[in-house]
């Protein structure tokens, strides 16, 4: 649990991921082969083994805020990072990469439709200002919501558990799986808010024979919250399609086997829409067998994205077995 | 040159004659030239330094236009867009028709004719292009379906330094390649000038691939807002105020490294530069940056007022200082860690 907090307390937005890559270089250390930074700033984690290359990606970035302007009386004006609900932003205390705190609001009269546009907001950042410099903010600076998180029994609620979730689960898988035979590629990607443009050069340099995707999906648990079932505690949830991806089925069986296999409740995701890194995985090169984990979560992308820790948990002893048994990638 | 490049027939995926005006004046100066299979065209220039360092330097060649979709029995062209443009800059502008360059103007019905009036601006469907034929038949005898069309507007100077034409995007970022070629520089050099940016950036992403260059920097014509109607801290860019930089857009997140060597080339120099103020729209970085294991980019752009239409307008002094921060900039490159 505290692996997971000390993770959803780093801000790194989409293009800004160092403070997760940094944290999570420093937990896997002795767990692993080889470590590797590509141009964007992905992170392959590698176990060497002698068999097939299989490769595991969570992403480490969160969506965001990024200055744009910084008018004469020290406001800051800015733009979203990835898919950010103006509705979400309004009054919400956020952090930026170098430790500045702000407010977002609104300007008063703009809104008489209920309906927020970022262009009718600024961030009010604690700082002193001289004409158009703060010391603390600059054009370019990128904020995420303020870390706050919180846990209740085996409930989490906190910012960015999109997909830093998916990250605590391999750094935990990373240090369960012991004397693989397989060839282990465990990635941390970056941009995935952004289209995923991290996963697709990544991919192109492990080249891996099968992949899975560890991320968070949509649970509508919730009053009028549609359709798709997925309940929190419920078990993670085996990715059979999302808007970028229909799962290759071999992966799928051999997730839903696993499951099976050690008694762990699971569901199953259907998503019309909201893509992930599995996508721009499949389709890289001449093409890779990939299928997803995803971890159902309330209200994603606000600042209180809520998940149940056994789901996760789950998730770790799912992909130790899939690793640490050769029968499944036969 | 610039007015040459600008009045140059060079819709997406037909950029052929702006292709050969820059191949016959840039061979002079450069070490090898290839047009690949999708049409980019790439200089290789070699430095004069063994710094092992391979730089991209790319604009594209193409510009947004349309192509020709139906005949009508009278002889009337139907037609439907080449990237991005707003039906409200079309009516009654002057366009240059297929292979024989034919003059048409873009036509719709007049207001007197209208019953009501059409609260919504025009769209494609209710214009068409007048070549003058007297039917489908004297029509086709000059212009297929499929053949493209760009707008003609002459490239124009007023005002106080301005310029004024179409396709100053990216012809603009062409002819500053081609000012850059003519220097040496210590590094090795691809000047690139891509296809198919304004459809998707399709021609960038395979030149990237095949160069595999240790960076690239996309030279590009950007939206330019400070116009009436906009809120100062919305304003895309500003005219006269330089050469803008972009940090984040729709289409790919700058590498910091090197946006911030460029803004220190531009302050030790004291050029003028500032900051692209709005995150959206995309350019070649896009395609260039994910090719491959992943390169890292950059872009710098000349503001562009009334871009994607017969009468974009940008400053002399805008292009003068692209020029300058990329000229001081690759002369320093070789000293960089990126």
């Amino acid at each position: 649990m505290k692996l997971l907090e000390n993770l959803t307390m780093q801000i790194a937005p989409s293009g800004n991921e160092k403070n997760v890559r940094d944290l999570i270089i420093k937990e896997s250390e002795g767990y692993v082969d080889e470590v590797t930074v590509d141009t964007l700033g992905n992170l392959i984690l590698r176990k060497k083994g002698s068999g097939k290359k299989l490769m595991f990606s969570a992403h480490m970035d969160e969506i965001g805020l990024i200055a744009t302007v910084i008018e004469e009386e020290g406001f800051v004006r800015f733009s979203n990072i990835g898919s950010v609900n103006p509705n979400t932003l309004r009054n919400v205390k956020v952090k930026f990469t170098n430790g500045a705190i702000g407010i977002v609001i609104e300007q008063s009269g703009e809104n008489a439709d209920n309906t927020s546009k970022i262009s009718d907001m600024y961030i009010d950042v604690f700082s002193s200002c001289k004409g158009n410099e703060l010391n603390n903010v600059f054009v370019g600076d990128a904020a995420t919501f303020a870390p706050n998180f919180d846990a209740c029994g085996d409930f989490i609620s906190t910012k960015s558990l999109d997909d830093r979730i998916g990250c605590y689960i391999l750094i935990k898988a990373i240090k369960e799986i012991k004397n693989n035979k397989n060839d282990l590629y465990f990635v941390f990607t970056v941009q995935k808010e952004l289209n995923s443009r991290g996963a697709k050069t990544a991919v192109n340099s492990v080249s891996p024979d099968y992949a899975i995707t560890v991320d968070v999906t949509d649970c509508d648990d919730i009053p009028n919250g549609g359709k798709c079932g997925l309940k929190l505690g419920e078990g993670p949830a085996v990715k059979i399609k999302d808007g970028s991806i229909m799962s290759h089925p071999f992966i799928k069986n051999m997730i839903i086997d696993a499951a099976e296999e050690l008694g762990i409740k699971h569901q199953f995701e259907i998503v019309e829409k909201k893509g992930t890194d599995a996508g721009a995985i499949q389709t890289s090169g001449i093409g890779v067998v990939t299928g997803g984990i995803s971890i159902p979560v309330r209200y994603l992308h606000t600042p209180c994205e809520t998940a149940n820790i056994n789901d996760a948990n789950d998730a770790v002893k799912i992909i130790t077995e899939l690793v640490n048994n050769e029968r499944y990638w036969l | 040159m610039l007015e040459k490049l600008t009045k140059a027939f060079g819709v997406s995926g037909m950029e052929d004659d702006v292709r050969e005006i820059i191949e016959n004046e840039i061979k002079n100066y450069c070490d090898e030239i290839t047009t690949d299979s999708i049409g980019n065209l790439i200089c290789f220039k070699k430095g004069t330094d063994d710094t092992n360092k391979k730089i991209m330097i790319s604009a594209h060649m193409d510009e947004v236009g349309f192509i020709i979709t139906e005949i009508t029995n009278v002889g009337y062209l139907c037609f439907k867009s080449i990237g991005g443009i707003d039906p409200r800059v079309l009516i009654s502008k002057k366009v240059i028709v297929g292979a024989n360059r034919i003059l048409g103007v873009i036509g719709a019905k007049p207001p007197h004719l209208e019953k009501e009036k059409s609260e919504n601006a025009a769209s494609f469907k209710d214009l068409y292009i007048d070549i003058g034929a007297k039917n489908m038949e004297e029509a086709k005898s000059v212009i297929g379906i499929g053949d493209y069309a760009c707008f003609q507007s002459d490239y124009v100077e007023f005002g106080n330094n301005l310029i004024k034409s179409k396709a100053l995007d990216d012809r603009i970022g062409c002819n500053i390649l081609l000012e850059l070629a003519k220097n040496t520089f210590p590094d090795d050099i691809y000047y690139t000038f891509t296809v198919q940016e304004e459809v998707g950036c399709r021609g960038a992403g395979v030149a990237a691939y095949g160069i595999e260059p240790d960076f690239a920097i996309i030279v590009e014509a950007t939206t330019c807002s400070d116009i009436p109607g906009t809120d100062a801290h919305s304003f895309s860019t500003k005219l006269g105020n330089g050469a803008a930089l972009s940090i984040l857009d729709s289409g790919s997140y700058s590498n910091k490294e090197l946006t911030n060597a460029m803004l220190d080339t531009a302050n030790k120099h004291n050029i003028k530069v500032q900051f692209k103020q709005t995150t959206l729209g995309g350019n070649d970085a896009s395609t260039i940056h994910v090719s491959g294991v992943g390169i890292k980019t950059a872009v710098i752009s000349v503001p562009c007022r009334y871009i994607h239409s017969p009468s974009s307008v940008a400053n002399k002094d805008d292009i003068k200082s692209c020029f300058d921060i990329l000229y001081n900039f690759l002369k320093e490159a070789g000293s960089l860690s990126i």
